[in-house]
């Protein structure tokens, strides 16, 4: 039942990773994400699949979704029918939810009743659906060829029935689109289920493919960089966008120990609220993300000096990364001249629904490495960063990271990791 | 176990922008009027139910936030705002937390439209205005920003039934004490691409819009002579279980609660959408009331405004027991049951 929840007496379940699949322009699976974001690679590229010429900035980071990545696809238990009908962000979605479900030695019993949540960020989930049906129905609007499928595969939930299809099992799915955040959203309520006993496992993630209409929405806003994405840069100009997807295997520790499972690290902590200053502005001075962060590490049981490396949302906007330095600075204090910061999105764009997730992910594989991931175009900092940016590769011992995610409309999410050893 | 109780509810819907009409129109049982909408390149235009424009313009239109902001949101506000309004008028709930809780099937996409049009256009002169109230976060936004002490808040996408899903999650955190009080609000607003969506896959389907919202709270003091006792599992609709045995699944975890009890179904006009609901609910011998058969498919609307005429029919004395019967279209089927408190 939903409702009421049978609490149980004993202490809340510590929650554990134990798979983790990823996919974003850097390429496809954990090795070669984890590979980039060490080296601070970065993966932007001229927009390929539709016309940016009209746009005011050309470039993003694409994914490549030729082979190998059609062979997973393939791999999977999902029909070629099936296989032919996802768009880009639901092909995405379901490589990285493989790669999550074989990393984490999950098993369908084989009757596809298996009963595990889902939960999914997203914020267009599958709008390129979406524009082809409406290109089709204001070009030819007596064709009706494959208008119907569009309608119903647009729509993220049907999407999501895709992971279950391609991995054999079921359970109840919940898409969280709460805009940019959504992705850390989906974590941090999958954190939540499990610590509430509603569930022992539970997949969480979050996806969104590039698309012209989001793409346009944002050179619209004139909130892409002309030049170069540079999170925390004084002379930063604005984000890159970018496409991907991410998807986790949480469990409770004693489920991962009951099956001899290999931890890659523990969900400590997972803090939200809203910032009701503005739809597209965080307060200047990040009071809601600095209130997010603190309950965050409050659930953690940690204080800020406990802190090792905060993947910032870092956008590279001028008015988010302001906030959010304000936001940091004043949360870790003293400790904040010792406090590794740096912004994934210098190398594979803004990912909206798949950041938070994806940002997830790269916590975990920093966790296993003990590396930073630099940016590696980054000048001046910004006066309000009271805290190093990670500019080189380099290793570090890490025990507890933070990940920060906002969206438009002004919901913040803070993810708390820690190493397992 | 914690008890969680509904303080009010809210509606707009095509007949009119409170739970009065709401009401009135559920009680003559005659399908309200279809309006033309014309799509574009056909000579015959799509029915719909649209919303009424108000008698007088509500005075919350005036906040700066919902200056620019579209139909979904004013929709949204009226309903959470109704919903809330004996809360606020209580001196003994000042400065309550609250959730917010928005659940939507297709969201915004008048301005979605709107600003898609204008890329296909000319992607260079597409209005910056237009683009933020496109994402399906928006109406949560400018709901939260009008309430003011919103300290959580989730947008959750699905079909209907996702949104008893969302007042689960409400519940939750009531009961978790992270807010003292939760609005939880469906709605959708119409445009001709969604109505032309609906007809490729429903040849019957009148699209209609609106909103509808409950607000629960833990402290009966506040309630509205109304308790949430269930909500079923979330029954999935996968390749080894279709929509019927869904629907069916989700009855069983209902129990009955004697003569004086009522169901809310998601019946309307379509024998093919419907057919998974009736099998479920074909030896129901009480009273009935399907909300879709008066207002047209309001997709989450309509899943809010089952809950509130369910809710309803208990505040006015019609019902002891009422159940919600929300069998989705693609997603799952998942009900409740609302008993007098």
């Amino acid at each position: 039942m939903l409702f009421p929840l049978t609490k149980s007496s004993s202490p809340l379940p510590r929650v554990v990773v134990t798979g983790a699949g990823v996919i974003t322009a850097l390429g496809q699976g954990w090795k070669a994400n984890a590979e980039g974001f060490r080296l601070g690679k970065r993966a932007f590229r001229p927009v390929s699949f539709f016309d940016a010429s009209r746009n005011r900035v050309k470039v993003a980071a694409e994914v490549d979704l030729a082979e190998p990545a059609l062979a997973a696809l393939r791999a999977t238990k999902l029909t070629s029918r099936q296989i032919n009908r996802l768009d880009r962000g639901a092909k995405m979605l379901v490589l990285a939810a493989q790669e999550a479900w074989q990393q984490a030695g999950w098993q369908s019993n084989g009757n596809g009743s298996e009963n595990i949540p889902l939960v999914l960020g997203t914020t267009a989930g599958g709008m390129l659906l979406g524009e082809v049906y409406y290109k089709q129905a204001i070009r030819e609007p007596k064709k009706m060829r494959q208008q119907a499928t569009r309608s119903v595969l647009y729509q993220p939930q049907v999407q999501a029935r895709m992971v279950y299809d391609a991995l054999g099992c079921t359970g109840p799915i919940t898409v969280v689109s709460n805009a940019c955040a959504s992705g850390a959203n989906a974590v941090g309520h999958a954190w939540d289920l499990i610590r509430s006993g509603q569930a022992e496992r539970v997949l969480a993630g979050g996806y969104d493919a590039l698309c012209e209409m989001v793409f346009s929405g944002f050179d619209s806003l004139q909130a892409l960089s002309p030049t170069v994405c540079r999170p925390f840069d004084a002379r930063r100009d604005g984000l890159a966008l970018g496409e991907g997807a991410a998807v986790m295997t949480l469990e409770t520790l004693d489920s991962a120990r009951k099956r001899g499972a290999e931890i890659l690290a523990e969900v400590t902590g997972y803090g939200t609220s809203i910032d009701q200053h503005h739809l597209t502005q965080p307060h200047p001075q990040g009071s809601t993300t600095l209130a997010v962060m603190k309950q965050a590490c409050a659930n953690a049981g940690i204080t800020p000096q406990d802190i090792d490396y905060i993947n910032a949302h870092g956008t590279g906007t001028v008015l988010n990364d302001s906030s959010e330095a304000f936001a940091i600075s004043e949360l870790a204090g003293a400790h904040a001249a010792e406090l590794p910061v740096s912004s994934t999105k210098a190398s594979v764009g803004h990912l909206l629904g798949a950041a938070g997730a994806v940002e997830a992910v790269v916590c975990v594989m920093t966790l296993r490495g003990q590396w930073l991931p630099p940016q590696e175009i980054f000048e001046t900092p910004d006066p309000a960063c009271k805290f190093p940016i990670i500019t080189r590769p380099r290793d570090s011992r890490l025990n507890t990271v933070l990940s920060n995610s906002f969206g438009f409309g002004g919901v913040n999410a803070s993810l708390v990791f820690r190493r397992w050893t | 176990m914690s008890r969680v109780f509904v303080a009010g509810i809210g509606a707009v819907s095509p007949a009119g922008w409170n739970v009065a009409a709401f009401r009135e129109a559920l009680a003559k049982n005659e399908p309200l009027p279809e309006q033309s909408l014309p799509r574009p390149g056909w000579e015959k235009p799509l029915p719909v139910r649209t919303v009424p424009n108000p008698a007088t313009r509500p005075e919350f239109l005036a906040h700066p936030r919902l200056r620019r902001a579209s139909p979904i949101t004013h929709y949204a506000a009226s309903a959470v705002l109704e919903a809330i309004a004996a809360i606020r008028a209580n001196p003994a709930a000042k400065n309550l937390r609250l959730g917010l809780v928005a659940c939507l099937q297709s969201g915004c996409v008048q301005y979605t439209c709107r600003f898609y049009d204008e890329t296909l256009k000319n992607p260079a002169t597409a209005s910056p205005l237009v683009f933020p109230e496109t994402v399906y976060a928006a109406p949560t936004s400018h709901v939260a920003a009008l309430l003011e002490n919103v300290v959580l808040a989730y947008s959750l996408v699905g079909d209907p039934s996702s949104f008893l899903q969302g007042v689960a999650l409400g519940a939750e955190w009531l009961t978790e004490n992270r807010v003292d009080a939760c609005l939880v609000v469906g709605a959708e607003e119409t445009n001709w691409i969604i109505s032309d969506a609906a007809r490729h896959l429903d040849g019957s389907a009148v699209i209609s819009a609106g909103a509808g919202a409950l607000c629960l709270c833990r402290d009966q003091s506040l309630a509205a002579g109304i308790e949430l006792k269930t909500i079923t599992d979330a029954h999935t609709v996968t390749a080894q279980t279709d929509r019927v045995s869904a629907a069916k699944a989700m009855r069983q975890q209902l129990e009955s609660n004697g003569a004086n009890e009522i169901l809310a179904d998601g019946s309307g006009i379509s024998s093919r959408t419907d057919s998974a609901e009736r099998a479920a609910w074909n030896d129901w011998a009480h009273a009935r009331i399907s909300p879709k058969r008066i207002f047209g498919e309001g997709m989450m609307a309509a899943a809010a405004w089952q809950c509130v005429a369910a809710c309803d029919a208990i505040a006015v004395g019609r019902a002891t027991a009422a159940n919600v019967s929300l069998v989705g279209f693609n997603q799952q089927a998942i009900g409740a049951q609302f008993v007098r408190a």
